[in-house]
């Protein structure tokens, strides 16, 4: 398991017959279809409420993401298939969420967004829209390894009462059924997602806590370093899969 | 079933105020509670999503569950392949019969990382539980 992991990264993913598969292609027919059609993808609300965010001056005499940026179409190409990023001035690799907040703060001076706001998931909706269709190429700084390393030791520990590691249900058990749910190889690919079962949207830190608190584990908080870790070391397990956000899921 | 080198080997439990609990070879042959378990009570925790969770992974004779998962083997015939002793080491902690197992400890504390708030210190069944669950498994044989 971990050696195959190992590969991925190492080699091109065509050298290898690949068998890694988005979630998405767990769902049933009914579900996909929603996914690929953006006038039934509730996710696309979330991206035309961060596509006016992107242009919208805070208040009047601040900028906007847009008047920094230009257009997001062909600024923010590629972005999000690359976060978490390695951030000099933090001294360690930030989340997409975490760097539309530095983003406001420093730049904006204005108040950060509460994890899983409605702005903060449109806004990261609109960006992960940009890399739609691109490979996910995760943050090729050096400086990053160490914390990608750190992600690859919490995947594989187990954790909470259940006495569960993600390894053990999404690299050991992918593709069986935990009850009624298909266990899926726990790709990025589509954060943040419009989620049947949430009505609403949600980040992939907020999948990762729901996977904790199913093994009885303590959940990590919304942009704690272990949470960036894990994020790293799933963008590398899922290097040169395709982006496809907004996701939907059941 | 894997026999563990160690033949003997006493555990003592704090958790749910159970008496000790005396590893035989690869079962636990004294009952955790003086009350004899309730096979009836046992379905039922075995077949509820929040008692038992067994399901989740197991498959079984519950015509009525429509959602049961396939990472472990069936529970139909448990017991005619498992002694109650065996049984009951197997549910106190798996992990003496094969440590890679994704079986849950329901009633060991030990060695568990990063466990919720709400489940610190406790065990996932209580000792009375166990018994009661291993009352319905001795009763599914083929
Ligand atoms: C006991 C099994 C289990 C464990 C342990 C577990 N997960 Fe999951 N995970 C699931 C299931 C099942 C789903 C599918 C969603 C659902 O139906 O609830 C899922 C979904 C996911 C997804 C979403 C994939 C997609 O296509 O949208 C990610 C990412 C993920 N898990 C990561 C993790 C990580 C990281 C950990 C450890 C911190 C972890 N999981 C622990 C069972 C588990
Ligand atoms: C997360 C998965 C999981 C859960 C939950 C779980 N088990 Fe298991 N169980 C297993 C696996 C896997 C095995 C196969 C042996 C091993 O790997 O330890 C097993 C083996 C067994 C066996 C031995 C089967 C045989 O025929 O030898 C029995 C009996 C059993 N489980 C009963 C239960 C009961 C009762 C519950 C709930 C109170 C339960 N299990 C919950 C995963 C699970």
């Amino acid at each position: 398991m971990r050696r195959l992991a190992c590969l991925l990264l190492l080699l091109p993913a065509a050298a290898l017959a690949d068998e890694r598969r988005s979630g998405s292609t767990y769902m049933s027919a009914e579900t996909q279809a929603m996914q690929k059609d953006d006038t039934a993808n509730p996710g696309m609300l979330w991206v035309q409420d961060g596509a006016a965010l992107w242009s919208r001056k805070p208040a009047a005499d601040k900028k906007a993401c847009a008047d920094c940026h230009g257009d997001a179409a062909a600024s923010m190409k590629g972005v999000a298939a690359r976060y978490p990023a390695f951030d000099a001035e933090q001294g360690r690799p930030v989340d997409l969420a975490t760097r539309i907040n530095l983003c406001r703060e420093k730049h904006q001076q204005a108040a950060p967004f509460a994890a899983e706001s409605e702005s903060l998931l449109g806004l990261s909706a609109w960006l992960g829209l940009q890399s739609r269709g691109l490979p996910i190429s995760p943050d090729p700084d050096p400086r990053s390894e160490p914390f990608r390393e750190a992600g690859r030791r919490l995947y594989e520990q187990r954790m909470g009462q259940l006495n569960f590691a993600c390894a053990q249900c999404h690299d050991d058990n992918a593709g069986k059924r935990l009850a009624g749910s298909v266990i899926p190889q726990a790709h990025p690919t589509g954060y943040p997602i419009y989620r049947l079962e949430w009505q609403g949207m949600g980040s992939l830190q907020r999948r990762l806590r729901n996977c904790m608190t199913g093994v009885r584990a303590e959940p990590f908080a919304y942009g704690a370093p272990e949470m960036v870790e894990l994020e790293l070391f799933l963008m590398s397990r899922a290097a040169g899969m395709t982006v496809e956000t907004p996701g939907v899921r059941p | 079933m894997k026999f563990l080198p160690e033949t003997v080997l006493a555990l003592a439990l704090l958790a749910g105020g159970a008496q000790a609990q005396v590893v035989v070879g690869d079962g636990i042959p004294q009952p955790l509670t003086e009350t004899a378990g309730d096979p009836a009570r046992g379905r039922a925790i075995v077949a509820s999503r929040q008692r038992g969770l067994c399901l989740l992974c197991h498959t079984g004779p519950f015509p009525e569950e429509r959602f049961q998962g396939n990472l472990a083997p069936t529970l139909a015939g448990a017991g005619s392949r498992s002694t109650p002793a065996q049984l009951r080491l197997r549910l106190v902690d798996p992990r003496r019969l094969n440590p890679d197992s994704i079986m849950p400890p329901y009633f060991s504390t030990e060695g568990l990382t990063r466990v919720g708030a709400n489940w610190v210190a406790k065990t996932v069944l209580t000792a009375q539980e166990i018994e009661d669950v291993i009352a319905f498994l001795s009763t599914l044989r083929e």
